[in-house]
């Protein structure tokens, strides 16, 4: 896969649904000790939002389908994850208005947008123990991939999001329902991450890597 | 996990439906979005107040929602925040062309969705002031946190300012009332055992028979740290002591005293902590002008307690002691 078609964005999306529905539990176990037990069933219930409103979507521009996903997400997540994926669907959209597929350079530019949005939300930066631990460094990896065939790319994106994500493990978070743990917040993967990592992974896989 | 539910995902709805059956007549309740608000809203010219939060903290919000208090709330899934589109839809409810006060609690997610919803209000003509409460001595650096979290003075301000919203007072110095409030209001809270959420199906934390976690939030989340139990008196004075130190209540001056019940805990328990939190309060020379005893900011069925303690001034106890008629709390009609 060259491109990532409208039909490719669906197909992503109905992949993070089923992932978000299969790791309820294990987002949800990662919350409880430093959040309040609810990140995953969040999660699952925003994407199936999503997945409901896929059948009617217009895949004819993907900024568009983008901004549905956002407002939807928006709608239904609530917490602090609702605001944050909303945002970084939203802005994701921004940057794709009008293509109707995007090519490596394009994705690019989206999830740069969208992590733009989300750190302008959240105002967290590499290190609070946040989503913003995994998508910094799969942004990153994207740039440097440039050159790669797209699914590599991800791929890439993808493993970057991963090693950020367990990078959280050690951290004192500052931002969020965990900082109020302080110290005790040390020894837990974030869930924010670990969401953030599967949606990538979801990416990665549906463009064949 | 042992509960009087049907199915997780069912919770807050069929909650909502009860309490609209419950108390018709003081209230009105609808279902998508979910929000709650008092049965004559919008009162026309009057300033609206809006609160919300996750379910799971009952009666806060939606037992509070009647004459003399809110006008409006709106309830996220259990412990997890309303969306903006939720806030939204009750900001417009409950507007009676006065503009309305938002009381948010801090937390991330309750500020982000009010934020949006704020900021949608204002897009459709709606004057909406937002006052974020943040009461808890327990999170103790907030250079490197979300700041502290909004606990029992939420409550308090609640009560305030809806009086002053119901004696005609215009947005502005409502939101400055409620401001004030935040200012002199400080809380702590501690738990016995923690809360089962529905939807995770296990405590969401261990506790051994002998401990008791210390400066907990209200979402069954850990505190800052744990400890081997202790009497009532030495609990109410770990509680008090943080309190006291963070605010200089000045001595002669008028407080309210706060003692809630996270959800789990007898009333006969609260009051042997509100008789010990009394004396600590008088050897302070603080005079306890008011109290509230009881759970009103809850934790689901955890079991434990948190003390709130209001320094008072003229306007507050006028509002405090209007009348109000809510589903939880009713005086002076």
């Amino acid at each position: 896969m060259q491109d990532l078609s409208g039909d490719a964005i669906v197909a992503w999306l109905e992949r993070a649904a089923e992932v978000m529905e299969r790791e309820k539990m294990s987002l949800t176990e990662l919350d409880a000790p430093i959040g309040d037990s609810d990140h995953g069933v969040n999660m699952a219930r925003g994407f199936k939002a999503v997945q409901d409103k896929l059948g009617g979507i217009d895949r004819g521009d993907v900024g568009a389908m983008f901004k549905a996903v956002g407002m939807t997400l928006l709608s239904t997540v609530g917490g602090a994850s609702g605001p944050l994926y909303g945002t970084l669907f939203l802005d994701a959209g921004k940057a794709a208005a009008g293509l109707a597929k995007l090519d490596l350079a394009a994705v690019t530019s989206c999830l740069e947008a969208g992590l733009a949005g989300v750190q302008r939300r959240g105002k967290a930066v590499v290190g609070d123990k946040t989503m913003v631990d995994a998508l910094v460094p799969a942004v990153k990896a994207l740039e440097a991939a440039k050159d790669a065939p797209l699914a590599e790319a991800l791929h890439r994106a993808a493993e970057a999001a991963r090693e950020g994500a367990l990078a959280t493990v050690p951290l004192v978070a500052r931002k969020g329902r965990a900082s109020y743990l302080g110290e005790r917040s040390v020894g837990h993967k974030d869930p924010g991450a670990t969401s953030s990592w599967l949606l990538l992974q979801c990416l990665a896989e549906t463009a064949g890597a | 996990m042992k509960k009087l539910i049907n199915a997780p995902e069912n919770v807050v709805d069929e909650a909502l439906a009860g309490m609209a059956l419950a108390h018709e007549g003081l209230l009105r309740v609808s279902r998508a979005p979910a929000f709650v608000v008092r049965a004559d809203a919008p009162v026309a010219g009057k300033v609206s107040v809006l609160s919300g939060g996750g379910s799971g903290h009952e009666p806060m919000h939606g037992g509070f929602v009647g004459r003399g208090m809110l006008d409006g709330a709106c309830p996220g899934a259990v412990f997890t925040s309303p969306t903006p589109d939720q806030i939204f839809e009750a900001t417009r409810a409950v507007d009676g062309g006065a503009g309305v006060l938002h009381i948010v609690k801090n937390y991330t997610g309750d500020i982000m969705n009010f934020e949006m919803a704020a900021e949608l209000a204002r897009d459709a003509g709606i004057a909406v002031e937002s006052v974020v409460v943040n009461d808890d001595v327990a999170v103790e650096d907030s250079l490197y946190t979300a700041g502290r979290r909004g606990v029992g003075t939420t409550v308090l301000a609640e009560k305030i300012c809806g009086g002053a919203a119901e004696a005609g007072r215009p947005l502005a110095e409502v939101a400055e009332l409620c401001r004030r409030v935040n200012a002199k209001g400080r809380s702590m809270g501690m738990a016995l055992s923690a809360c089962t959420v529905p939807h995770a199906g296990k405590p969401s934390f261990e506790l051994g028979p002998d401990e008791m976690e210390v400066g907990i939030g209200i979402h069954g989340e850990p505190g800052r740290r744990r400890e081997k139990i202790a009497p009532a008196d030495r609990i109410a004075e770990l509680l008090m002591q943080p309190i006291l130190d963070d605010l200089p209540f000045k001595s002669g001056s008028d407080v309210l005293l706060f003692v809630n019940g996270m959800g789990g805990t007898p009333l006969v328990e609260l009051y042997i902590v509100y008789r010990k939190a009394h004396a600590i309060a008088q050897e302070r020379g603080l005079r306890v002008a008011r109290n509230l005893v009881g759970s009103y900011i809850t934790s689901l069925e955890m079991a434990g307690v948190s003390i709130t303690l209001l320094e008072l001034d003229d306007e507050m106890k006028r509002y405090w002691d209007a009348p109000v008629h809510t589903a939880a709390l009713r005086w002076g009609v």
